[in-house]
């Protein structure tokens, strides 16, 4: 068996390089959300979000926004047969699930990278919430990427692939959603961030990022057999 | 690279094999035995399952019933035994469009565990050999189905496998191209082979043993 540091290395590297080379995932996604925010800036009529108004547009624009990367994430290995390249090399299916989830994870930090600081602009005071932001949306996008990354594998080889990810990805992540909107809403408090249960809704991203990566683990052979 | 046990199994034993798309029969009741080194002709009309049974051998699709071990690995339950042992080409060239012939050569090297001084040198020399080491940098998307197919080539035998499934590796290469396959996949070299080709005249001097299929998979002569 070839180690599975290697595996996971060469998938991660593959997919980094050619999303370089195209560019086919990342400016979408960030145009997907900047555009939406300009949208709820004047659908709204607000020049300053708080609370949980603030925390469900900013969740739910990079939620979407998040969903385009999902259904391309396992485009290139359809269209050009790299499901069978890697079915026929000796590594183990563990190490695809964590370069592919890997790979997804580097997608929402870039997106989230653009975006977050757009959404300050539009909407914050001050940007004294974004620290603690940070840790908040590394682990959502943890639990993110393990779930996306196990959804696009199935849905991938389905005729209404497009239809089918965020049909079966949305139900899964209300949980991931009421935890993240949880933990971000007492950072966008009006008069600065607050800590309200703020550890709590960490724990609950943190077991459900838990979960979700042992699914992979247990399933993601299995979905990768005919 | 870690390699399964050599024994002194045949390099196939099929037993009664069957593959059946919902509920219709791709393959109906094959059996062979190819031993080490030895070359099989896969012959028969479209749709008599000759890809089916590559890709099974190839540990892509479950037999639906009978006995298949593959270099001595029975499957589906011990197909990772014998991957890695393994080099198919089949219809599809495996290889991402957006990367270089020479980036993809180093993905699957990866993959099969070929990594530093000796997985570059072993890429230099494929390039050499399929006359592409001018063209190596360029992007799949950007190659002819000829350059394609003399790059699927090189994928196919850069692990150097112990057994070759080659499904019509012929396709889109020139008469010069299919010298050169003849050379890198062609019998020798103490390597099984199975080919499926529609053309019997330039395969069967080749082969030790021929395999015609017919319609719904049943073996027509063997």
């Amino acid at each position: 068996m070839t180690p599975s540091r290697l595996a996971f290395a060469a998938i991660l590297g593959k997919d980094l390089r050619a999303e370089l080379r195209t560019l086919q995932s990342l400016p979408a996604m960030a145009l997907f959300a900047v555009t939406t925010f300009v949208i709820f800036r004047f659908g709204l009529d607000r020049t300053a979000l708080s609370g949980s108004l603030g925390a469900g547009v900013l969740w739910v624009t990079l939620l979407f926004a998040a969903i385009l990367g999902i259904n391309r994430l396992f485009v290139a290995e359809r269209e050009e047969g790299g499901f069978d390249a890697i079915r026929l090399a000796p590594i183990d299916r563990t190490a695809v699930f964590a370069a592919k989830a890997a790979a997804l994870l580097v997608y929402l930090l870039a997106l989230e990278l653009v975006v977050v600081p757009v959404f300050a602009v539009f909407f914050l005071d001050s940007a004294a919430a974004l620290p603690p932001l940070v840790l908040v949306l590394l682990l959502a996008d943890l639990g993110l990427a393990a779930t996306g990354t196990l959804i696009s594998s199935m849905a991938v080889n389905s005729r209404a692939r497009d239809l089918l990810a965020p049909l079966v990805l949305l139900p899964l992540v209300v949980p991931l959603s009421i935890a993240a909107t949880g933990a971000i809403e007492p950072l966008l408090a009006v008069g600065g961030p607050g800590y309200h249960r703020f550890g709590t809704w960490l724990a609950v991203l943190g077991l459900y990022d838990l979960i979700f990566l042992l699914v992979g683990y247990a399933v993601f052979d299995f979905l990768l057999e005919d | 690279m870690e390699r399964g046990t050599a024994t002194d199994e045949p390099a196939l034993s099929l037993a009664g094999l069957r593959r059946d798309f919902d509920e219709r029969p791709a393959l109906d009741g094959v059996d062979l035995t190819l031993n080490k080194g030895e070359s099989l002709v896969v012959l028969g009309p479209n749709g008599a399952g000759k890809t089916t049974l590559l890709r099974i051998l190839a540990t892509l699709l479950r037999p639906s019933g009978g006995e298949v071990r593959v270099l001595g690995a029975r499957l589906p339950g011990e197909a990772w035994k014998a991957r890695g042992r393994i080099g198919f080409l089949g219809h599809e060239a495996l290889l991402y469009r957006d990367l270089s012939g020479r980036e993809n050569l180093r993905f699957h090297a990866k993959l099969h565990g070929l990594r530093g001084e000796a997985a570059e040198t072993r890429i230099d020399a494929l390039l050499a050999a399929v006359g592409m080491e001018r063209r190596a940098e360029q992007r799949v998307a950007e190659l002819s189905a000829g350059m394609r197919q003399r790059l699927a080539i090189c994928r196919c035998i850069l692990h150097e496998p112990e057994l070759l499934l080659l499904d019509e590796p012929d396709s889109n290469l020139d008469a010069e191209g299919r010298e050169l396959a003849r050379e890198l996949i062609g019998p020798g070299e103490g390597r099984s082979r199975v080919l499926v080709t529609h053309d019997p005249e330039r395969a069967l001097p080749d082969s030790d043993q021929v395999l015609r299929l017919g319609a719904g998979g049943r073996v027509a002569v063997a």
